[in-house]
């Protein structure tokens, strides 16, 4: 078990799906991240995406590019982001966190060191953007045998016959693209999802958070119907971005995570 | 067969996509299966003839191939070494090298039935090439260029426009080639259905290194026929620029298995290697890293950040560098080297008045170092230099650097 599976079993006890919020390390500036970072909890949050800014995030829309360029500019480094999240755990045990970024930071750093320095700050899972099950290798199994969980993104290309590749070596859950796009873009659309989710789930066996283009409430509510866990990143970035204070941007969380467990 | 394989330079990539530990496929699950489908199409159609009967002709038709090896009497004097010999890809339609790809890739879009075919340019020349070809094939074209390119290049932007082809001025991120790059990748990710990204070089994952490099591989395959025709063997020695390094793969990847062919590769040096970073020369200023799909040296901060290339020439001015370049370095089949945007601009001028051939800024820091070393060499030693692409477009770069007003 790890910090991760026990809150996907209590969710489904509860019967309610999980709240995932992503903001980005560093940003605006590493001391209001952390501010913001620690109240997630309390804001209602079950599981935290922590960002592990990039110059180069080809996944990503405009908000999180920004937020990153943002992070680095303030000096964020893939070292500030684990101390970061090593801050967090001191106070809190159970709320899992996931490092979400792309490899270079990491390759860079040297992925066995990488490996050990988050597990030690408390982290419980990576995504990698840029690692496809085709380049399992280069960190995803590493990082189980590190006792770290290996997110999968499944995306709307992910067709019958690589579902079982997507699932092999992955573990915690499995995060769903909802849209072809990049993040912060389209709006998800429940309807479609709703079958993709059940797909996955059955191939997988594990939980199917549902993101990229979830940016309201209601849409939180609406994905929350039919996913195990719904993902809101950019929405929030966006607040930060705009300067608002940690409290405002935590406001904001809480209607997001009050609009997902009220979807059943 | 087996040990031939395994001694050659020339089997890769592997069937990951891998030139040793460099390659590979290092994208979103979103692209992966239209990569996928893309290596499929292409190892197809790699076997086809039909596939390369329709290329041959509009090389030959269309493109004006095979380009001359020519033979520079006035440079070979000025040096008094060796024989200097240009390969003059310059002559192409469109004025440079990058046609050579586009069109491979286009017949490749054309065969899967895509309609939509993005690009990204720095300079603009693989945009210019890639608007020309979807033009001839009643096309959409959309190039994405970093706003700051796009203000320095006028002349490129509206040629893409008068092709037919819209361009993108990307002002994401730091605003150039690298940027335009990974906003060509996210509309990809975006418009997985009906579009191709055809790629200017010989990075990305695979299988675009080793596709471009196939496309471009007829550089090299006509000038060791050329040579043969007109010295009657191999030529010693092979120069040519890199900025992703696809001229310098088509030149070189022909002759990789002749043992007696020294083989050099040209980095821009900008205002020259050293800590300030202020150059785009991967190899030789840089260390392995992951961008755009691939494993290779990249120009990058001690925390694995990518940073900003720079050299007189904006088609060098990336902080990456193709993965096989990065393998043959490791190797030590290929030598790499700089040259500053000083001796390059010193070779445009030497280039214009002694041949009478403007090239492109690329080139010349090729020339540039041919200027270093035929010198030392003998009146029997051949060198070819890739003259690849023509200087028109560096015209008002150029200007700027001496200080003229055009």
């Amino acid at each position: 078990m790890s910090r991760l599976t026990d809150r996907f079993a209590a969710l489904k006890a509860e019967g309610r799906p999980a709240f995932v919020a992503y903001v980005m390390a560093g940003d605006p500036d590493p001391e209001t991240a952390f501010a913001i970072m620690r109240g997630l909890p309390g804001a209602g949050v079950d599981v935290i995406e922590l960002g592990l800014p990039f110059t180069d995030p080809m996944a990503d829309g405009p908000a999180i590019q920004k937020a990153a360029l943002r992070a680095l500019d303030a000096g964020e480094t893939l070292k500030g982001v684990l101390a970061m999240a090593a801050r967090f755990r001191e106070a809190d045990k159970t709320t899992p966190i996931v490092l979400m970024g792309y490899f270079n930071p990491i390759y860079s750093h040297g992925v066995p060191a990488f490996l050990a320095d988050a597990k030690a700050a408390g982290v419980d899972g990576l995504i990698v953007v840029d690692l496809p099950p085709e380049e399992d290798e280069e960190l995803c199994l590493p990082a189980a045998e590190a006792g770290l969980h290996f997110i999968r993104l499944a995306t709307p290309t992910t067709d019958d016959a690589r579902l079982p590749m997507v699932a092999r070596n992955t573990s915690g859950f499995v995060y769903y693209v909802s849209i072809t796009g990049i993040t912060g873009a389209a709006e998800a659309n429940a309807a479609a999802v709703a079958p993709e989710v059940a797909r996955i789930r059955a191939a997988t066996g594990l939980p199917v958070c549902v993101g990229f283009g979830v940016r309201t409430p209601e849409r939180a509510r609406e994905i929350g119907k039919v996913a195990d866990g719904v993902v809101v990143g950019s929405a929030i970035v966006e607040k930060i971005g705009a300067g608002e204070s940690p409290e405002a941007v935590l406001a904001f969380v809480r209607s997001l995570s009050d609009g997902a467990k009220g979807a059943r | 067969m087996a040990s031939d394989r395994l001694n050659s330079y020339r089997a890769g990539p592997d069937e990951r996509g891998r030139f040793g530990d460099f390659g590979g496929r290092f994208v979103s699950e979103t692209l992966m299966p239209l990569i996928l489908d893309l290596e499929k199409e292409y190892e197809r159609a790699k076997t086809d003839p039909t596939f390369w009967a329709e290329m041959d002709d509009l090389w030959t038709h269309y493109v004006g191939r095979p380009s001359p090896l020519y033979f520079a009497p006035r440079l070979t004097e000025r040096f008094g070494g060796a024989k200097i010999y240009l390969k003059r890809d310059e002559l192409n339609h469109t004025g440079a090298h990058k046609i050579n790809n586009v069109l491979g890739q286009i017949l490749l879009a054309r065969r899967m039935g895509k309609t939509r075919i993005i690009a990204e340019t720095g300079a603009g020349q693989h945009g210019v090439a890639t608007a020309t070809v979807c033009a001839r094939f009643g096309l959409k074209c959309i190039v994405f260029m970093g706003a700051t390119d796009v203000a320095r290049q006028r002349p490129n932007v509206f040629r893409m426009k008068l092709l037919g082809a819209e361009v993108v001025p990307v002002t994401s991120g730091r605003a150039t080639l690298k940027d335009a790059m990974n906003e060509a990748l996210r509309d990809w990710v975006t418009n997985v259905r009906d579009t191709f990204y055809c790629i200017g070089t010989v990075a990305g994952p695979h299988p675009y290194p080793a596709m471009v490099r196939d496309f471009q591989s007829i550089i090299g395959k006509e000038t060791k026929a050329q040579m043969q025709e007109q010295e009657g063997r191999l030529p010693d020695t092979l120069v040519a620029c890199i900025g992703g390094g696809s001229n310098a793969m088509g030149l070189f990847h022909p002759f990789l298995d002749d043992a007696s062919v020294r083989i050099i590769g040209v980095e821009a040096g900008g205002h020259g290697v050293d800590d300030r970073m202020e150059h785009a020369a991967s190899l030789t200023g840089g260390r392995p890293g992951v961008l755009h799909g691939n494993r290779t040296y990249l120009l990058q901060d001690a925390d694995g950040q990518i940073l900003e290339g720079h050299s007189i020439s904006a088609g060098l001015d990336y902080p990456g560098i193709g993965p096989e370049h990065s393998w043959l370095h490791d190797m030590g089949r290929v030598e790499y080297v700089s040259v500053t945007d000083d001796e390059a601009l010193a070779a445009f001028r030497l280039s214009c008045e002694t041949e009478g051939i403007i090239p492109a800024l690329e080139p010349a820091h090729a020339l540039a170092h041919v200027a270093k070393i035929a010198p030392g060499l003998p009146a029997d030693h051949l060198l070819v230099m890739n003259m690849c692409g023509r200087g028109d477009k560096d015209i008002f770069t150029v200007a700027e650097a001496l200080g003229q007003e055009l």
